[in-house]
């Protein structure tokens, strides 16, 4: 059970949290994107061997929508790689 | 007979306390401090199990988690299946019986297969029963296969329990290399976890004479385990097993039978700093014809069953091994006064150092265990040499050690790396993933010395020898005798193309089962290896998965069982649903509600036709507590509101509401309900009872990652109101009665609008809004005077004949209503057109989530399944909800199901509502329901079978 570290609670162990999934591209507006962009929006997910940019919900703490990073090979919570935004 | 391998002294056992037990029927005597195992060997019962596959007499082969053979079923209070003989502590009146044998082990019917084993290789099931399909045979073969069954019933006494813990250093094991690690950070200062699995500390020290600085080593371990005790700082648990080592330094412990309590299991969550993986290591079993008779034993057990427990199973000795540690063992036989016929050595030089240790013995190098004669215990070896000579040596002990493997399964749990040594033939850590350290045995420090100052012990010489091959070998060599997988299983596999050494382990299951191949596994991959020509780094392990040893699943679960599991949720009139004869249903969200009232002698439908005529009639009450409720406020709430529902909810003015859908941005419908605004900043939400929280994360996770710039404040207020919502042609003169001073005229306070105030006395808030299509007043109040509140409107409508409403009811009203049940209309391929609420969809605004992606669905204009209403030719006949409606009725492909079908007082009739492919444009035709042996005629209408123009509902 991972360690996910919120930001008002401190490093919290993984069964408070309800996981929210990878962070994709930001919504476009979807009046300016074609049909082949908008769908590409809605289904593809980030699924990279390495760090993903991921979302967890601290139900059963804060509330708080938590960002993190973490490697997909070992579960480490790590730094936002230099080439994210 | 009793206890007649018993030595007549010595051993860490209580020979003042005597302990009665029975084994397969029959009684025996053991000590305190024995296991069912070292009772067994000490009463001399040779057969103790029957093998899994071919039947096979097993007895006892080692003396701890790697014990392979001798698995047993307890009775009564310790009622637990497939327990390692050698993991049972024995206690006064145990019970038990060995798993996969009838009617006895001694006489066992499933014996007939040893002689079917040529024709049951590996992959046998697989390839045998795969016509027409494996489920057919599953069930018989399952049966066969006689592992244990689960216990009927949990038992009766104690409870299992789990605790969280924290550690600086958490220490596996508690050897020698264990307790020196927990001495030093115990004496730094540091919180220590040492868990260790066995009942007492001492890991191998426990069963071998070994000696520091002149005293017993023994001596030294108990002194260590004083000072720990000392030491505040210090958690030291005996009897508890690290089994798995999760992300992030999360160890999971077992602890067994803790503080001699009524807890049976304590399961630990230790999140440790730091780990140190002390947890020793295992023999291995040496592989040769027939290495699995009873009375062939590892080494290292038949040297623990002496120096621990006192007990010697057997009276003329043979051992075979290709290291050193085996001559200690003889040593101690020796000592012991029993006769050591011979030590085969596969070595073609044994060390000076080793033969000194037994002189008077014979020491035959560059020798082979070729067979081993004797059905139910063994008689005589055969001794091979590399010349070819070949001796008969008659014993009843076949003492074999093959090398020993470190413990490295917490490490390689943790994903931490494994190489192979080639001076010690064994796989040891590598390189650590997560903060660990291996040390002691498990690193690879095989003798005492080398792990404590002063520590001294023969060193450890091998030369590998993965499995005896001799030219014309008959009889099977096991390479694990648990799932009987010999040397042929693993070279049939290899033939066939299974030469993964994953692929190998599932297709001959060998090193699967209780004891995960903890003696075997080694020479799985030797063999593997000898057959490819490859070094056994290439060939590699399989991959450690936990648990170590097997975990009951009452620890798992700890005190999580029944209702403390998922808690239900109830409402302040649950006692007087209860009283009053309410048969309770669950409701979303673990909701406890009522389903039905029945009155004296009703059964389900009377009552619910009895609660629904009231409400279309007279007037009924049921408690709308439940419904997800939610408190928005903030200056960008119309926005945020705006673009979460899919029609316009900003242009609601305060004291106004409005039904809308929300969708997600797939264009899914995620929820339906009602927004009311109740002043300038503050909106109410409210959701349907199963999806509230579902519906909050949904409104959390966008307000904190797309808008949070966006000010909107969400508060749950659920459980801050409940309601009493009274409903029916007569609900206004009920309310009256209440006494409110709120104006209830139509006039004033209409449909979908709300008012502040009280009622009987309470404050109130009373919202207009309908699910079932009458006259409603939904009356809320604080929880505290719920069931008050409640009590009055069953006083006060008395008069008018109101009645309580249940679940069961609500649905019929609100089918006949053709109101939305998320779950019964609407599933993930329906959007609000198809339900006829093209309306809902807003044309006025730019955005909102779902709407380019409906739009995007329905410029395919594929044919959609609508929404309709079904009236059943035969008005007396049911159709069953979810059955399928084919075109004319005929076996085809479906074109829509039937979503729900009730019986309508109102209309004296069964009615139904269903999806059906281009269902708008077939008002008035016949569909057809198929059944399995009938087709149902049903007519098609608009889904509303009750005042269509909403008159009742506004008035």
């Amino acid at each position: 059970m991972m360690l996910i570290p919120c930001p008002f609670c401190g490093k919290r162990n993984e069964s408070e949290f309800i996981f929210g999934g990878a962070v994709g591209a930001d919504r476009p507006d979807p009046n300016s994107v074609n049909d082949a962009e908008w769908v590409e929006y809605l289904t593809v997910a980030p699924n990279p061997l390495g760090p993903v940019q991921e979302r967890w919900w601290h139900a059963r703490g804060c509330s708080e929508w938590v960002t993190i990073w973490r490697d997909t090979r070992t579960h480490d919570i790590v730094e936002a790689p230099d080439d994210s935004e | 007979m009793t206890q007649n391998n018993r030595c007549a002294s010595g051993g860490r056992i209580d020979r003042s306390r005597t302990l009665r037990f029975t084994f397969n029927g029959k009684s025996y005597e053991g000590f305190e401090g024995d296991t069912l195992a070292s009772a067994l060997l000490a009463n001399d019962v040779r057969v103790t199990a029957r093998s899994f596959k071919y039947h096979r007499p097993r007895g006892i082969v080692g003396h701890g988690p790697e014990e392979p053979a001798t698995l047993v079923e307890l009775d009564g209070e310790d009622a637990s299946g497939n327990r390692p003989a050698t993991t049972v502590p024995l206690r006064d009146g145990l019970s038990a019986r060995s798993v996969n044998c009838w009617p006895s082990p001694e006489f066992d019917i499933g014996g007939v297969n040893q002689l079917l084993s040529r024709f049951i290789p590996a992959g046998f099931y697989y390839k045998t029963f795969k016509w027409p399909n494996w489920h057919l045979f599953e069930p018989s073969i399952r049966k066969a296969a006689g592992l244990a069954a689960a216990p009927a019933q949990p038992p009766s006494s104690g409870h299992f329990e789990a605790r969280h813990a924290h550690a600086d250093v958490l220490v596996a094991g508690a050897g020698p290399a264990g307790l020196k690690a927990a001495l030093k950070a115990g004496r730094a200062g540091k919180r220590v976890f040492l868990a260790d699995e066995d009942s007492e500390a001492g890991g191998s020290l426990l069963n071998c004479d070994l000696s520091i600085d002149g005293q017993p080593a023994m001596g030294w371990v108990e002194a260590a385990v004083l000072e720990l005790r000392g030491m505040a700082n210090v958690t030291h648990l005996q009897n508890a097993t690290v089994w798995a080592y999760r992300e992030h330094n999360l160890l999971i412990v077992n602890e067994r039978n803790p503080d001699q309590g009524s807890i049976i299991e304590r399961s630990w969550r230790v999140r440790a700093g730091e780990v140190v993986i002390a947890t020793g290591a295992t023999e291995r079993a040496m592989v040769f014809s027939n290495n699995d008779r009873p009375g062939v034993m590892l080494a290292s057990s038949v040297q623990a069953y002496f120096n621990r427990w006192g007990v010697i199973p057997g009276k003329r000795v043979v051992l075979f091994t290709n290291n050193n540690s085996a001559y200690a063992v003889a040593s101690d036989l020796i000592a012991a006064g029993v006769r050591v016929e011979a030590i085969l050595d596969s070595r073609s030089c044994v060390p000076q150092a080793a033969l000194e240790l037994v002189p008077e013995i014979t020491v035959q190098s560059s020798t082979v265990v070729g067979d081993v004669r004797g059905h139910k215990g063994v008689k005589a070896v055969k001794a091979v040499s590399s010349s070819g000579s070949v001796n008969w040596i008659e014993c009843d002990l076949l003492a074999h050690s093959g090398g020993w493997n470190p413990t490295v399964h917490l490490w390689s749990q943790s994903r931490s790396t494994l190489r192979f040594d080639e001076d010690l033939a064994a796989f040891l850590p590598y390189q650590p993933v997560q903060n660990c350290t291996a040390v002691g045995a498990a690193a690879g420090q095989l003798t005492l010395d080398q792990i404590i100052d002063g520590g001294e012990e023969l060193a450890y010489e091998i030369e590998p020898l993965w499995r005896v091959d001799l030219p014309g070998q008959r009889g099977k060599a096991f390479l694990d005798i648990q799932n009987d997988v010999s040397v042929s299983d693993v070279h049939l596999a290899l033939r066939e193309g299974y030469d993964n050494v994953e692929h190998v382990k599932r297709y001959t299951t060998g090193g699967m089962g209780i004891d995960q191949g903890k003696t075997g596994n080694i020479n799985i991959i030797g063999t593997v290896a000898m057959q490819k020509g490859v070094p056994l780094q290439e060939v590699g392990t399989t991959t450690f998965r936990s648990p170590y040893t097997p975990v009951s699943f009452g620890a798992i679960g700890g005190l999580r069982e029944d209702s403390v599991l998922f808690p239900y949720r109830h409402t302040p009139v649950t006692q007087w649903n209860k009283d009053n004869g309410a048969v309770m249903y669950e409701a979303g969200a673990r909701w406890r509600r009522p389903g039905y009232f029945p009155q004296q002698g009703e059964g389900l439908q009377d009552a619910v036709n009895r609660e629904c005529r009231a409400v279309r009639e007279g007037v009924g009450v049921y408690d709308g507590s439940p419904l997800g409720t939610f408190e928005l406020k903030g200056r960008d709430v119309p926005q945020f509101l705006d673009f979460i529902y899919s029609n316009m909810v900003s242009s609601l003015t305060p004291g106004n509401g409005r039904y809308g859908l929300m969708l997600s941005d797939d264009g899914l419908i995620l929820d339906d309900g009602v927004v009311f605004r109740l002043d300038e900043h503050r909106w109410l939400v409210s959701t349907s009872t199963g999806h509230a929280d579902s519906i909050n994360q949904h409104m959390e996770k966008l307000l904190q990652t797309e808008f949070p710039d966006w000010q909107v404040m969400i508060t749950t207020v659920t459980s801050q109101w409940n309601n009493a919502t009274i409903c029916g042609p007569r609900a206004r003169d009920v309310m009256q009665a209440l006494g409110t001073d709120v104006d209830l005229s139509p006039e004033v306070f209409p449909f979908m609008s709300f008012r502040d105030g009280t009622v009987a006395g309470f404050p109130a808030r009373i919202v207009r809004v309908s699910f079932t299509g009458e006259l409603s007043f939904e009356v809320n109040v604080a929880p505290r005077h719920m069931a008050e509140l409640w009590a009055k409107v069953i006083e006060a409508g008395a008069p008018f004949g109101i009645q309580p409403v249940g679940s069961e009811s609500s649905h019929v009203l609100r089918v006949e209503k053709g109101f939305l049940s998320l779950g019964h209309e609407v599933d993930g391929t329906v959007d609000a057109y198809d339900l006829g609420m093209g309306w809902a969809m807003s044309k006025k605004k730019t955005d909102y989530l779902g709407k380019r992606s409906i739009q995007l669905r329905r410029e395919g204009k594929a044919t959609r399944r609508e929404l309709v209403g079904i009236l059943p030719e035969d008005h007396n006949r049911q159709v069953p909800e979810g059955a399928p409606l084919t075109p004319g009725g005929r076996k085809e492909a479906t074109e829509g199901l039937v979503t729900a079908c009730v019986w309508s007082v109102v209309n004296d009739r069964w009615v139904g509502l269903a999806l059906l492919k281009n269902g708008h444009s077939r008002h008035g035709e016949i569909a057809h329901v198929r059944l399995k042996d009938e087709v149902i005629p049903v007519k098609i209408t608009k889904p509303v079978f009750h005042d269509p123009d909403g008159k009742l509902l506004r008035s």
